[in-house]
């Protein structure tokens, strides 16, 4: 059995009388790329929210590598190795994206109020915001203003950020929306990498890659869990047919 | 940051050295109004790291100003002079611990919020030293003597003496400008612009977005205390007016006519503030009008201030880039 890094426990969270997520419980594990599925409206990004610290839970539990961080702040589950990527490009976008990445990676500096150091001369922020991009698919891109970057080289990004930071559990709110096929391919392939030694959750609309890469799925529904299991599972439930699939292939014909 | 483009450090030159050489041919009048100014300048930059560099547009700066001004003149003796070297730190750091503590508070708002809850500690600070008699209530003040500059003994120079007090502003001013320039380019400084261009991921990548914003407020404070400090000694006096919101409005609005975010602009600002406020105020009683009139002209057709007139002249006919765009967004 892997390690269970990060796990939800009957998370619940309401906006008015609305339960976006209702008693969610979901295990993240080491060398494992769990991948959420759902309609929109689901409650699949708010469940990543939750998870992330972005908003507080109404009910339930977080857990961290057996510890309760249900309260702590999202910066504090950033830096004790929870990554995240947002599902509407959330970048500096007059920075570079070497800088975009580098400050990324300097969140993790042991001694950030040093104001006599010169950001740029700290080489292991440097090479690690550096790795991040090259493992993104921006080697040598680093000099563009993220502005001015192309659409899918900005989720790219979007991942770099992420990765920059070296977080243990990944999770991914549709990183490979709005990226070109060639891309997508790319970072299907990065993902598939990554999950053999991260914890990754992937939210994701693209069938084709979230069952290509996927070891365990979950769908969820008016924020509530579904279904759980491995694809074939998935593929063969009567239940996720009718309420996702089914419908799903409906709107987009 | 990158390095500044070759012109405006050619600009730069040439400004500081008119500045250097400016006592030699002129009257202790103007003189002392350029010392103001710089003093001036001085509080616009300070400013300037909340607004232009971390996004926190403070409406209470003056409370800073004032505070360290006040105590410079509560902490010297009545009948003697008191030394430089013990009552500028000394004010500074007062002024810098009431930042702190008043942006522990203040830094939980933001927006609007942020900048009525600054304007309202500084009211607050203003009425502090308007209605008890801590520093002389509504009528202010006198700082007796000037702080004098000893070293073992022998007086370096004297603050009392116009032109030695224009170049210890003038260093002062050029010091404040280096040492913002090297904080910005230190990762506490690269993470103050990363909240202001996006608070929400800087939180999201793991730094404690608060604890960056109070050393900011706090560090702003105790440069904005520099400033308050060399005016009390300027004048020889202080009343609550310093503190009060026009002076809190004047500075800001030095940063908005120079360019915030630049540094140098705030400095142009300074400058062009005062020097507009000498020559309408002597040509109009209404002058404040004419005042606010350019002031909303230059806002309309140079958003970016006097600072974004060089980028002007040097992209002429060129396309304008998308980052500029991007950036005020």
């Amino acid at each position: 059995m892997a390690e269970a890094l990060l796990s939800a426990a009957g998370a619940t969270r309401h906006f008015g009388g609305l339960a976006a997520v209702n008693n969610v419980s979901i295990e993240l594990q080491r060398g494992q790329l769990h991948a959420v599925l759902g309609p929109n409206g689901a409650g699949k990004s708010t469940l990543i929210n939750l998870l992330s610290g972005d908003l507080p839970l109404s009910a339930g539990t977080i857990r961290y590598k057996g510890r309760d961080i249900s309260a702590l702040s999202m910066d504090r589950r950033s830096r004790m190795g929870v990554g995240r990527s947002y599902q509407k490009t959330n970048i500096f976008p007059s920075f570079t994206a070497f800088e975009n990445c580098r400050l990324a990676a300097q969140s993790r500096d042991a001694r950030p109020f040093n104001i006599f150091a010169n950001a740029l001369h700290n080489r292991a922020v440097s090479a690690a915001a550096e790795r991040a991009l090259e493992q993104a698919g921006l080697a040598g891109r680093g000099e563009i203003v993220a502005a001015t970057l192309s659409h899918g080289e900005q989720r790219q990004l979007e991942i770099a950020m992420v990765l920059a930071t070296d977080p243990d559990v990944l999770l991914l709110d549709e990183p490979l929306a709005g990226m070109g096929a060639e891309e997508s391919a790319r970072m299907v392939e990065l993902l598939r990498k990554l999950a053999a030694d991260h914890a990754v959750m992937l939210v994701e609309h693209d069938m084709d890659a979230v069952f290509a890469v996927a070891d365990r799925i979950t769908v969820m529904a008016n924020g509530q869990v579904l279904e759980s299991g491995l694809p074939e599972q998935i593929r063969a439930s009567a239940a996720v047919k009718q309420v996702y699939l089914g419908e799903d292939e409906e709107r987009h014909v | 940051m990158t390095p500044l483009p070759k012109t405006l450090q050619a600009t730069f030159l040439a400004s500081a050295l008119a500045i250097a050489l400016f006592p030699l041919a002129n009257s202790p009048f103007y003189i002392e109004l350029v010392t103001k100014i710089m003093i001036m300048a001085i509080f616009a930059m300070s400013l300037d790291l909340l607004v232009g560099y971390t996004g926190l547009v403070s409406f209470g700066h003056a409370a800073y100003f004032g505070i360290a001004a006040y105590a410079v003149v509560l902490i010297s003796p009545k009948y003697e002079a008191a030394s430089l070297w013990l009552t500028l730190p000394a004010s500074v750091l007062i002024a810098a611990a009431s930042a702190f503590v008043i942006g522990l508070f203040v830094l939980r708002t933001k927006g609007i919020y942020f900048i009525m809850v600054t304007l309202a500690f500084a009211q607050m600070v203003y009425f502090l030293f308007h209605d008890t008699g801590l520093g002389g209530g509504s009528d202010g003040t006198y700082l007796n003597f000037k702080p004098e500059a000893k070293l073992a003994g022998y007086t370096l120079f004297d603050l009392g003496n116009t032109r030695h007090f224009y170049y210890f502003v003038f260093a002062l001013m050029l010091l404040v400008y280096l040492f913002l320039r090297r904080l910005l380019q230190s990762p506490l400084g690269r993470a103050f612009i990363g909240i202001k261009v996006n608070e929400h991921r800087m939180w999201s990548l793991g730094y404690p977005v608060l604890r960056y914003k109070l050393a900011s407020f706090t560090i702003a404070g105790g440069l904005g205390g520099l400033a308050g400090y060399l005016a009390a000694c300027q004048f020889g006096f202080v009343n609550p007016e310093i503190l009060s919101w026009h002076q809190s409005g004047n500075v800001l609005l030095m940063v908005i006519l120079g360019g915030m975010g630049t540094l140098y602009g705030p400095i142009a600002g300074a400058f062009a503030f005062v020097m507009m406020q000498e020559y309408f105020s002597a040509l109009t009683k209404h002058w404040q009008l004419l005042m606010g009139g350019l002031i909303v002209l230059v806002v309309l057709f140079f958003p970016g201030g006097l600072a974004s007139l060089a980028d002007r002249f040097k992209t002429r006919g060129v396309k304008k880039p998308v980052v500029a765009e991007a950036k005020h967004g």
